[in-house]
């Protein structure tokens, strides 16, 4: 048997922690459940996904054009706009805007953008200090873990886990493992920095081009707390966030959050339009966003993968896919996980390197069944796994990296004889005739099943028998 | 596409068997022949067909699925419906071979041919108005969906209603039973940790359920559960759901 891949370590290792497990499960099925129950009208549920995934249609249809106008619009309120092509580009932009500002502390709002961009790291390594005031970025930031869900970062974590890695860490905060506890805790730790740092960070949800209107929700108030208290607020988000108008948004965040968590509404909804005013007594001094290509340039060129640019980020594909349930968000060894995960790792950062995780998906639809934007998540999947054997050099980069010379003569074979009714009928009558000598063991499948055996006779010559083949 | 919009029973149709059912359970093919063939359709077995191509599309192929698609596609020539007894193969000729044939000489059969294309329980359920008269002995029912007719083709209720039907039958419902059972063609084997995971769990959930029988409408799933269930002591029975519809009938040998 060959070594198992990197992928198939981390799997091995993903499905043997029984205890990361069972906390992902939970609240996978949870949170299946609740978005179940905030969607209680179907036919309601298909109308606002017809909306949002016409909203973001659109959007992405006029792309540049709306990232023009949203650089406009954010000139016009005082916003900042830099443009990054890669995550090194967005790194070098934020880490430049702080020391212009002489910032040392920066907190942090959630953020899965800064997380593709690698900038805690980043920044650290320029000697600056980000610190992470989403409570689940918290949790794994001081663990020294990524994230295991996009919308909940620390959901492999139990109250017990948390309650011992705070105690590590901060052992002169008296804390139980009860979740109120926990909370204090990190509240008591965070508000200070709040108050101490130099800069802010968050992402952005939506950006919409004709206010130049930065829209942000959480559940925390981190967020707000990220975008106001200090002098400087820097956004960092992906140019697929782009919408047209303002009316695009209220559909779009219905949508998110419903999917995403159940709730109704967040509770914050933080729609920012720029720094404070001469008149205004609070809000940051400075706003600035960086919006960060990081291959989607690429996938826009790409008629079909384009459709993964609709993503809002809400997760639903992770939560209802059954493979990501089982695994968690590590195994996957990517920044984002899960069935989206599949699609824009891979197609960013070459089939060569990631072409595997195409392979971890049994195509089962249940990720495209809930998208609020009705991204064909198994066909795009799919075609990224074609793109992997195939030979033309067309699709994604790395296009045929993962064609292997043994398993490509298979196929071949495989068509030539099931492409030529004598040679298949051929085939059926001696596997049938020499079924005794059928493999008792086939590698992978028999690991967890019996295997199968030939039937005594094929049903083309039961068919025949009983003279059904003639027309 | 949705199911051909057809109500009453044609005079025949043509049986696509499946290369699953030819070769390890044509005893489901036999019955869904003989369900058909009742209701006084005849059936047709054209001796040309092999694979839908399936295998070599999902695990990325496509050259190789269109070649083994082309010699379906003229081995099912003609006007007639044609009948498969299995989710995924019939998504595989209603849904992807027009998508696989796009651009193709062939792609105006193929999508003639996903436009009179039905899996077996809509067949039964929409054209036949099967109605099956149940004399089998009381017995507790788990229905496996596979995730092709649930939602490639959006047939999962016709095996549920075709159960509905069978007055000694208790259904029971096992927890998530939307969720795949981690078959997955080529998944399988290629990920087989995932896959056994997934696919225990399923067995877990059917076992606590109190199934003693298993029915679906795929044999690619029920493999996958029934080879399972063979290492455990709590296995239920595994069959297609046209067997079972044909032993509650009293249908006899097939």
């Amino acid at each position: 048997m060959a070594a198992p891949s990197e992928l198939g370590g981390r799997i091995g290792r993903a499905l043997g922690n029984a205890a990361a497990r069972a906390n992902i499960a939970r609240a996978m099925y949870g949170l299946q459940k609740k978005r179940l129950l905030a969607f209680p009208d179907a036919a309601e549920l298909e109308r606002l996904r017809d909306a949002g995934e016409a909203i973001k249609r659109r959007a992405i249809a006029r792309l540049p054009e709306l990232l023009e106008t949203l650089e406009a619009s954010c000139a016009r309120n005082g916003t900042q706009v830099h443009w990054a092509e890669t995550a090194e580009d967005a790194n070098r932009l934020v880490l430049d805007i702080l020391q212009r500002h002489g910032a040392r502390d920066l907190i942090k709002g959630k953020s899965m953008v800064s997380e593709e961009m690698g900038l805690n790291a980043a920044l650290a390594a320029a000697g600056i200090e980000p610190i992470e005031s989403d409570l689940g970025e918290f949790i794994i930031q001081i663990g020294g873990e990524g994230p295991s869900h996009i919308i909940a970062p620390a959901v492999h974590k139990s109250r017990f886990e948390v309650a011992a890695l705070f105690r590590e860490h901060f052992p002169d905060l008296p804390h139980g493992d009860e979740i109120e506890s926990l909370c204090a805790s990190a509240r008591a730790i965070l508000r200070r920095r709040f108050r101490a740092a130099d800069a802010g960070l968050s992402g952005a949800n939506f950006l919409v081009a004709e206010t130049g209107t930065l829209v942000l929700v959480e559940n925390e108030g981190n967020g707000r707390l990220s975008t106001t208290a200090p002098a400087v607020h820097i956004a960092v988000a992906g140019i697929e966030k782009v919408v047209e108008r303002l009316a695009d948004v209220p559909p779009l965040l219905r949508l998110l959050v419903r999917s995403a968590t159940g709730q109704p509404i967040t509770t914050y909804v933080n729609f920012i339009s720029g720094p404070r005013k001469a008149d205004e007594k609070d809000g940051p001094r400075e706003v600035h966003l960086v919006l960060l290509d990081n291959g989607r340039s690429r996938l826009y060129a790409d008629p079909e993968l384009r459709e993964s640019l609709r993503c809002i980020r809400c997760g639903a594909c992770m939560n209802h896919c059954p493979v990501y349930v089982r695994l968690g968000g590590h195994a996957y060894g990517t920044v984002y996980p899960g069935p989206i995960g599949t699609v824009l790792e891979p197609a960013r950062a070459g089939l060569g390197r990631l072409g595997e995780l195409t392979e971890a998906s049994t195509l089962c639809g249940a990720c495209s069944e809930v998208c609020p934007v009705r991204i064909p998540l198994p066909s795009l999947i799919h075609r990224l796994r074609h793109d992997a054997v195939r030979t033309d050099g067309a699709g994604a980069a790395g296009s045929g990296a993962r064609r292997r010379r043994l398993e490509a003569l298979v196929w071949r074979a495989w068509a030539f004889v099931h492409a030529r009714p004598a040679w298949y009928r051929l085939w059926t009558a001696t596997a049938t005739r020499l079924r005794a000598l059928a493999p008792r063991r086939i590698a992978g499948w028999s690991d967890a099943r019996a295997t199968p055996r030939p039937a005594t006779r094929s049903l083309h010559a039961l068919a025949r028998e009983r003279g059904l083949d003639r027309e | 596409m949705p199911a051909p919009a057809l109500t009453s029973p044609p005079e025949a149709v043509l049986f696509f068997g499946t290369c699953l059912i030819d070769l390890l359970y044509p005893q489901a093919g036999l019955a869904g022949i003989a369900l058909i063939r009742r209701a006084g359709v005849r059936v047709i077995y054209p001796p040309g067909q092999s694979c839908c191509g399936q295998p070599a599309w999902n695990a990325g192929y496509r050259d190789e699925a269109r070649r083994v698609a082309a010699q379906q596609i003229a081995a099912l020539a003609g006007g007639l419906p044609v009948v498969v007894p299995s989710g995924s193969c019939a998504g595989m000729l209603r849904r992807h071979y027009p998508a696989l044939f796009a651009g193709d000489p062939l792609e105006r059969d193929a999508k003639a041919l996903a436009a009179r294309t039905f899996e077996l329980t809509e067949f039964l359920v929409d054209v036949l108005h099967l109605r099956v008269d149940d004399l089998g002995p009381p017995l507790r029912v788990a229905v496996h969906t596979s995730c092709s007719a649930r939602r490639e083709l959006g047939a999962v209720d016709r095996i549920e209603r075709l159960l509905d039907g069978l007055g000694g039958v208790e259904k029971v419902e096992q927890e998530r039973k939307a969720e795949c059972c981690g078959f997955g063609g080529t998944f399988a084997v290629k990920q087989p940790a995932i896959s056994g995971a997934m696919v225990a769990d399923k067995c877990d959930a059917l076992a606590a359920a109190g199934a003693q029988v298993v029915v679906s409408q795929d044999c690619g799933c029920l493999m996958n559960i029934a080879g399972a269930f063979a290492r455990r002591p709590d296995a239920p029975r595994c069959l297609h759901v046209a067997e079972f519809l044909w032993e509650r009938s009293g249908g006899g040998a097939l």
